[in-house]
Formats: C-alpha cells, structure tokens, sequence
C-alpha cells in the first residue's frame, strides 16, 4: 500500500523525471554490461578489467579536450578508437599468453589488469576528482514539457539503441559475427573451420571497448567527477545485469542494464529514506535471480545431444 | 598422399600414440579400427593440429604439417569432421555450412556447392533456417559431412561418423562416404564400427594402445581371424 501512495504523492512530472533518470542510467549500465557479456560468451572469464576501460575512457575524453584542446567531436572519436586499442591491448598482454591456462589463472590475471590501471590513473592523474569538460549543448539543461533535464540525457537512450542495433546487425549478419558465435560455443572446431581464434578475440575486445568508451563519454558529460575509481561500482552493476540477463546474450545484457538502471533510480524515488541503500538493490537483484533463474533471463539451457 | 612417421603425441607424460606411422594414398579411404583409448581421435586431432606431437612427423603432398596451426593446415585442403559430430548448436543450418567456407573468397562457388550439399541431403534443406542443435542425431551427422564438405577438402578425415546412429541411417552415412570418396576426396576413416569401416576400406590399419598392431586390404582384415574375434564380434571356430 505504501507504494502506492508514493506514487500517488508524485506528481506527472516528478515521475517524469525520474523515468528519464532511470532510462538514461540503465542505457549506460547497458552499454558497459554488453562487453562484460561479449567477452565472457567468448573467453569465460569475467574482465574485471572492463570497469577500468571506462574509467581511462573518461581521462582520454577529458584531457583530449582540456589538455589537447581538440574539439569535443573529434576528441569524442579519438577516445573511441584510444579505449579499443586498450582493450585489445589487455587482452593481448595480460589474457593471450594463459590462453592454455587454468581459467583461474586468467581471472586472477584479469583482477591485476584492473588494479594496474586503477593504480597507474592515480600516479599519473592523481586521484583527486578532475571536472568532465562541459559539452556544448549536452551538457545544458533543457526543459521538455515542464520537466528539467540534461539534453544528453535525450541522447543516452537514443545512441544506445542505435549501438545495439548495429551490434547485433554485426554479430548476427556478419561472417565475423557468425565466426564469433561458432567460437563462443566450440572454439576448437571454429579453428578446424580455420576461424583465426586470436583475431575473433581481438575484434571481440575492441567492439566491448569501443563501447565503453561510448558510455563512459557520455557518463562525463552526465556525471562529470572524474576519478581513478569511478568505474569500480558501475562496473560491478554491469556486471551484475550481465548476469540478470544471461551472461553471454547480448540482449539479456541491455536488459539487464535497463532493471537495473530503472530499478536504482525508481527506489530511490519512491522511497527516499532508503535512498542510502541504492548500490544494495544490484546485489538484492543478483542473489534473487541466483535463487530463481542462474541463467539468468535470456539464459540458455545448454542441452547437449550425443 | 598424406604421411605420418613415428608420431608420438603425450598428454602430461603419458603417450597416448608410441610411434605411428601410416600413409594415405590420394583418391583412397583408409580405414583406422582400434578399441577406446587406442588413440584414434588423437591420431586425427594431432594431424589437424588441435593436439602437439612431441616428435615424429606428418607431411602432406611433401609439405610437413607438423608445427602449424589448425588454420594452415585446413587451408592445404585438409579437414575433420570430429568426433560427436560438434557442429554449432547456435548456428543456423545454412551458417554452419558458410562457417565450413569460412577459408574461401568465391561466393559463387560457396553458393553453388550449398545447393550440391543440399541436393546430397535434401533433409537439411527443409531445415536450413533452423538452429542445428535442434537438428536429431543423423541429420547432425549429415550437416557435420556437409559443413566438411564445404572447405572442397583433398582429404577428409572422420571420426567416428556412425556413432550413436540407427542402423539405417550409419547405412545412408557410408553410402555418403563412398561416393565423397568416388567423387575424388580421400578419406581417412577411424571407426569402431570395423565391420561398416573394412568394408568401405581400401586399406586399414589397425590401433592397439597407440601403436598400430596390423595393416592390411579391408578385406584382408575383414577375413582375418584375430579381427573377427575382437573387434567384429565373431567367435574363433
């Protein structure tokens, strides 16, 4: 009953706004959660270094236009292609070499790669908040039917759709999109097929990056205090939704992004005295979909024919 | 013609093949029969380089394979169709076709040898857009063939097509077999079904705990009395 009164108690309007917040917050999460999702249907391992990729992505985008005075659309597409190349970089210098490995070992490995640049962005861009530049225009306030918004808030959603959709046009209509499927469920007879599997990885981790790279902008522009440490929680969520979602299926990924964007921003709002608890509701929403779905939504039962 | 000499392959210390050495001659099926564990499945892995050899040698028309990887050796027309058939359950019947031309440029080739495959196994025709773990046993071990087909292989190596398929339809696969074969691809065959792979042989060796204890014509071994007692069920008299 209660919940029913809060919502009654908000007006059209504060509704309104907090389904913008909520929206735009789940499209980043999806954003980010889809290379959690991407490089575990391909390697099993979970890239904790992924949430650092976004956080370097922030420093590229704020120094390119702070420091480099390279105009915001230009330095927009440098941090783009900057963040795949460290993707692939990681991959390639922390992953590649325990390809044979134990998956343990890579995880572990994984966990270095994240404290390496946790630690490397603090010594080399100290660890006090630097301001996200404002962009012309996004980072205005603008007013669409008496509801105070963010302008790029009106963008978030949109360049997540528009991603997703490109994404999948690749993954599900492309002869690379077809040999990363084929090596996401039988890497040894992807190779026999004579698939390069290291190329197929490679590809794998620059779209994941380039895709953080595309939230992690636009989280600046919605979010602007930039710390070493800014991509430990989301990156912790984004995992989480990858899981809620089925980890491995790209749209479970966005789905899950969307729970748990909407969710956060929704309790907080219809239940102020619990705001304090906010990060707490990705965790409820993990041991709840342990308990009921492993999968995860999208999940797939592997069934195994003999 | 391909040539193995002495390979030996260990997996952490044990040897699962002591030394073997065999040919297969182009244009030939060459049969390989051998109980579990002999070392079947690694004889093929380690030709197509899924598995080191620790020593010894495979060569193919004079080009020596060992030490390449699984993409170099697929590309000098070899291929597998493996064990348990593994084709890709998430991939559309006609995808795990293209994936078998994954090597290939020739989109008109590629789309003319579909509709060959097609017409040799009308069945997956009908399910061309369907996902092939949905496919049943036989007609996974048809799209397997099919999806080895498509890389115009010069040699094609099985492993163990029949297994777990009715009677009927282990009848329609080594039909299929002999006439991939008269079409000009040489087939390396390892079976445990001997008395299906020695009749289609034109010469067979057979594995004992990774060495090769006997060779001969597919019908010699058929006939011979130490075969039919192991491995083709049939008592001395």
């Amino acid at each position: 009953m209660e919940i029913f009164q809060a919502i009654t108690n908000m007006t059209a309007v504060g509704l309104a706004q907090h389904m913008v917040n909520g929206i735009s917050l789940g499209s980043l999460y999806a954003l980010i959660a889809i290379g959690y999702t991407m490089v575990y249907g391909i390697l099993l391992m979970i890239n904790f270094a992924h949430a650092d990729i976004v956080m370097m992505a922030c420093y590229f985008a704020l120094f390119g236009i702070t420091t480099f005075h390279i105009p915001w659309y230009l330095t927009f597409v440098l941090t783009i292609a900057l963040t795949a190349l460290l993707g692939v970089t990681i991959e390639r210098a922390a992953y590649r070499p325990l390809r044979d490995a134990p998956k343990n070992s890579v995880l572990i490995s994984a966990i270095g790669a994240s404290f390496l640049l946790e630690n490397l962005a603090t010594y080399v861009f100290t660890g006090r908040p630097l301001h996200f530049p404002d962009i012309p225009f996004l980072s205005s306030m603008i007013s669409v039917g008496g509801v105070q918004i963010q302008a790029i808030c009106l963008f978030i959603p949109i360049v997540t759709v528009v991603c997703l959709t490109v994404l999948l046009h690749i993954v599900n209509h492309t002869k690379t999109g077809m040999a990363m499927r084929a090596v996401s469920k039988d890497y040894e007879i992807a190779r026999v097929m004579g698939v390069n599997i290291d190329n197929i990885i490679s590809i794998t981790f620059a779209i994941g990056s380039s895709l953080a790279a595309i939230g992690a902008i636009m989280w600046g522009i919605r979010y602007p205090g930039i710390t070493p440490y800014l991509g430990v929680m989301p990156g912790l969520k984004c995992f989480i939704a990858a899981v809620i979602g089925g980890i491995g299926n790209i749209k479970g990924a966005v789905i899950g992004g969307f729970i748990l964007g909407l969710g956060e921003i929704l309790i907080v709002a219809f239940f102020p005295q619990f705001s304090g608890y906010r990060d707490a509701f990705a965790f409820l929403m993990l041991i709840w979909i342990l308990f009921y779905k492993p999968t995860g939504l999208l999940g797939e039962k592997t069934t195994e024919k003999v | 013609m391909l040539k193995v000499r002495d390979l030996v392959v260990a997996y952490g210390g044990i040897e699962a093949l002591k030394g073997i050495s065999l040919d297969v001659p182009d244009g030939k099926i060459v049969t390989l029969i051998g109980a579990n564990g002999a070392g079947k499945s690694t004889l093929l892995r380690s030709i197509i380089g899924l598995v080191k050899a620790k020593s010894g040698s495979v060569e193919y028309n004079g080009d020596k394979l060992t030490g390449l990887n699984s993409q170099q050796i697929v590309s000098k027309g070899l291929t597998l169709v493996p064990e348990g058939r593994r084709v890709f359950p998430n991939l559309t019947v006609l995808e795990n076709l293209r994936i078998g031309a994954y090597m290939r440029k020739d989109e008109d080739g590629i789309t003319a040898d579909i509709k060959r495959i097609y017409e040799i196994f009308p069945r997956l025709e009908e399910r061309n857009w369907q996902m092939a773990g949905t496919l049943s046993g036989g007609e996974q071990q048809m799209l397997a063939l099919g999806r080895a087909l498509m890389s115009r292989p010069k040699l094609m190596m099985m492993d163990e097509p029949s297994l777990g398929l009715a009677p009927l339809v282990i009848k329609e696969i080594f039909n299929i077999i002999r006439s991939i074969n008269e079409n000009g691809t040489t087939v390396l065959l390892v079976e445990q079904n001997a008395n299906m792979a020695l009749k289609v042989a034109h010469h067979a060796y057979v594995l004992e705990t990774g060495r090769i204890m006997m060779e001969g014509s597919g019908k010699e071994l058929l006939e011979n009395e130490e075969i039919k007692e192991a491995y083709l069920g049939k008592k001395k008299k």
